[in-house]
């Protein structure tokens, strides 16, 4: 708005102002966004936005585009005979590990998830509802594991799992996603429990609920869908974790697909063909999913920071 | 009702003059008495206290022990079919921090001031890209719902295929850059083969991978800020600037402070897109603290005790991180 108009403004500042007077220059931080805009500051932002979706979407695409351009496309870009086909994704799904590889992945995000949000939930509920020595404690542990850099732990885990054989297992890689799946999943849903009322709690307690039946029989069907988009998130983090897979992981038929696309392009190969197929092949699913689960994502990533 | 259980707000505060007042009693009265009123809560956090015990506890101890030794692969020991190898490392004390520390080693602080470059630059980028993203989408747009999704992509995308996407386009042979550039009949570059043109590389990739997520924490945020706010401003004659800077900025603190915290932490650890862009085979140029010690412990030779070493100290510079910035929030806060 302009300062010349601003003195009289309550009736021009309810009413639509003339669009075509607002300078572009004001247009991106300009927020009242009922009011209508010059169709130049439109243009101006609708070419902004466009410009940042290509930049998001366009490695996505080109990935798509190479994998249908057949084992050897990939070498050449601007050569553009030769159509479009699929052996590259005949190639990854019948001459490569990739299915077994992804059938890893899951198996090991999946037993991660459940082990996470199962042991987390209980602790998530009590920290949120109750007050007990230890607790802020707990709290701050659950804020530092997240910090943890892989490299401080990664070490003794490789050593100590290979002590117990848990080297190359699929239940040593759960294991060591455990180490920070179950305190993100506590720190996430102590965030959900506490946007569920504590009137509800109360209410139960006068019906002659212990405060586990509490938790069992009302908290936790509450918070439904804060269990799912925790789970969703500690699947998500499993399954693109690249460093314990690399480092635990040897042979090549217990690898999940971080560790196995390595084998495809590497010092010494470069199938880019297998790649951008196994990565479209990945991408489609995870990208599906995740659209379903991202509203409720954010907010409880940061509902636990700004309470603290 | 033996738990203590919280009414909404303040009741931590409430309960303690209750407790101090009382007559001590002696340590097992206390205790008993603690153990009763709050046993359902304990019962309800102990698998998590086990777990992390030990899965993060034992194991984050054993790696301060073994950066107090000289382990490496060759004197770890261990066991192979059925003979046992017993370990022969040797404890040094403080050797290695000293080592690292003092310089001596040689690799410390050049990484640890490219790590800060690359913490400092992508958290900037995401930041500021982030918000002025978000402040658009925040308007009445036409296809906001369109838009949303496709700049939510690069999130959706496991970050070990964005890196490989990447290194695809960077690649040297019928790399999409270089063939751009072929063909406006400019030299090629070496994207990820030059050292600088490495970093400049992954913090692209990075950028480009974390921006979704603020856009998307920020855009919370703006639309959390209640329009009376900006009607007052304006009324009062406050300009579009002031209104952001005045109005827009101090509402988004709250998710500010904690995206950035987060983000901080984060790209300081962050791991797949450096080892994963740059590969194993291009030097150490390009490592961060986290990849490097990485390396030090899983490729050629694998030095147990410097990684170790390393991972604690980036951990202790972490937590000092965290606190400090903890405290000046605070300090704002109170200043207001």
């Amino acid at each position: 708005m302009k300062a010349p108009t601003t003195p009289t403004a309550p009736a021009t500042a309810a009413v639509p102002s003339p669009a075509a007077a607002l300078p572009a220059a004001e247009a991106p931080v300009r927020r009242r966004g009922r009011d209508e805009r010059g169709t130049g500051a439109s243009v101006a932002l609708h070419l902004t936005v466009i410009t940042a979706c290509l930049i998001a979407v366009f490695p996505l695409v080109w990935v798509l585009w190479i994998s249908l351009r057949g084992a050897d496309g990939w070498k050449d870009p601007r050569n553009l005979s030769g159509g479009l086909d699929l052996t590259n994704y005949a190639h990854v799904l019948g001459d490569t590990e990739f299915l077994t590889w992804f059938g890893n992945s899951l198996i090991v995000a999946f037993f991660t998830t459940l082990l996470g949000v199962f042991i987390a939930a209980s602790s998530g509920y009590a920290i949120s509802r109750m007050r007990f020595p230890g607790q802020k404690p707990l709290m701050w542990v659950f804020l530092i594991t997240q910090m943890f850099p892989i490299a401080v732990l990664i070490v003794p885990i490789y050593n100590i799992f290979s002590d117990l054989r848990l080297v190359d297992s699929h239940a040593g890689l759960v294991l060591a996603y455990c180490s920070t799946a179950v305190p993100f999943c506590a720190w996430m849903l102590k965030g959900y429990f506490d946007t569920i009322p504590h009137e509800i709690d109360e209410a139960g307690r006068v019906d002659g609920l212990t405060p586990f039946g509490t938790f069992y029989r009302l908290a936790l069907p509450l918070a439904r869908p804060g269990l799912a988009v925790t789970g969703f998130y500690a699947f998500i983090t499993a399954w693109g974790e690249v460093a314990y897979a690399t480092a635990l992981i040897s042979s090549d038929e217990n690898k999940t697909l971080a560790a196995g696309l390595q084998t495809f392009v590497g010092q010494h190969t470069s199938n880019w063909g297998a790649m951008t197929a196994a990565s479209v092949l990945i991408t489609i699913p995870a990208a599906l999913v995740f659209f379903f689960a991202q509203k409720g994502l954010v907010s409880g990533l940061t509902a636990g920071g700004t309470k603290g | 009702m033996t738990t203590a259980t919280v009414p909404p707000q303040g009741a931590k505060r409430a309960d303690r003059p209750a407790e101090d007042p009382r007559p001590r009693r002696g340590l097992p009265a206390r205790l008993k008495r603690s153990f009763d009123a709050h046993w359902y809560a304990w019962a309800m956090v102990v698998p998590v206290v086990i777990v992390l015990g030990v899965l993060v506890g034992y194991p984050l101890v054993r790696g301060v022990y073994l950066s107090l030794t000289d382990a490496t692969e060759a004197n770890m020991g261990g066991t192979y079919g059925v003979n046992h190898i017993p370990a022969t490392y040797k404890f040094l004390g403080l050797d290695n921090y000293w080592n690292i520390l003092s310089g001596e080693e040689g690799m410390f602080y050049p990484r640890l001031l490219w790590t800060l470059v690359w913490t400092a630059s992508c958290v900037f980028f995401h930041y500021t890209i982030g918000l002025g993203l978000a402040l658009l989408l925040n308007r009445d747009l036409r296809f906001r719902g369109l838009y949303r999704i496709l700049l939510i992509l690069p999130w959706a995308v496991p970050p070990f295929v964005a890196a490989f996407s990447w290194r695809l386009m960077y690649n040297s042979e019928g790399g999409l850059f270089n063939t751009l550039l072929a063909s406006v009949g400019m030299e090629p570059v070496s994207w990820l083969g030059d050292p600088l043109m490495q970093k400049v590389s992954v913090v692209a990739v990075n950028v480009w991978l974390g921006v979704p997520f603020m856009m998307v924490a920020l855009l919370g945020g703006l639309q959390s800020i209640p329009r009376e706010l900006h009607e007052a401003a304006e009324m009062d004659g406050a300009t579009a600037w002031q209104r952001f800077r005045h109005v827009t900025l101090p509402g988004l603190r709250p998710v500010s402070s904690t995206v950035i915290l987060l983000g901080t932490i984060w790209t300081f650890n962050m791991f797949p897109i450096i080892y994963l862009v740059i590969g194993q085979n291009a030097g150490d140029d390009t490592d961060i603290l986290a990849t490097y010690a990485f390396d030090l412990a899983f490729s050629s030779v694998r030095d147990y005790a410097q990684s170790a070493t390393y991972g604690v100290i980036i951990l202790s510079m972490l937590l000092v991180f965290a606190v400090f910035y903890r405290r000046l929030l605070i300090r704002q806060e109170d200043a207001r």
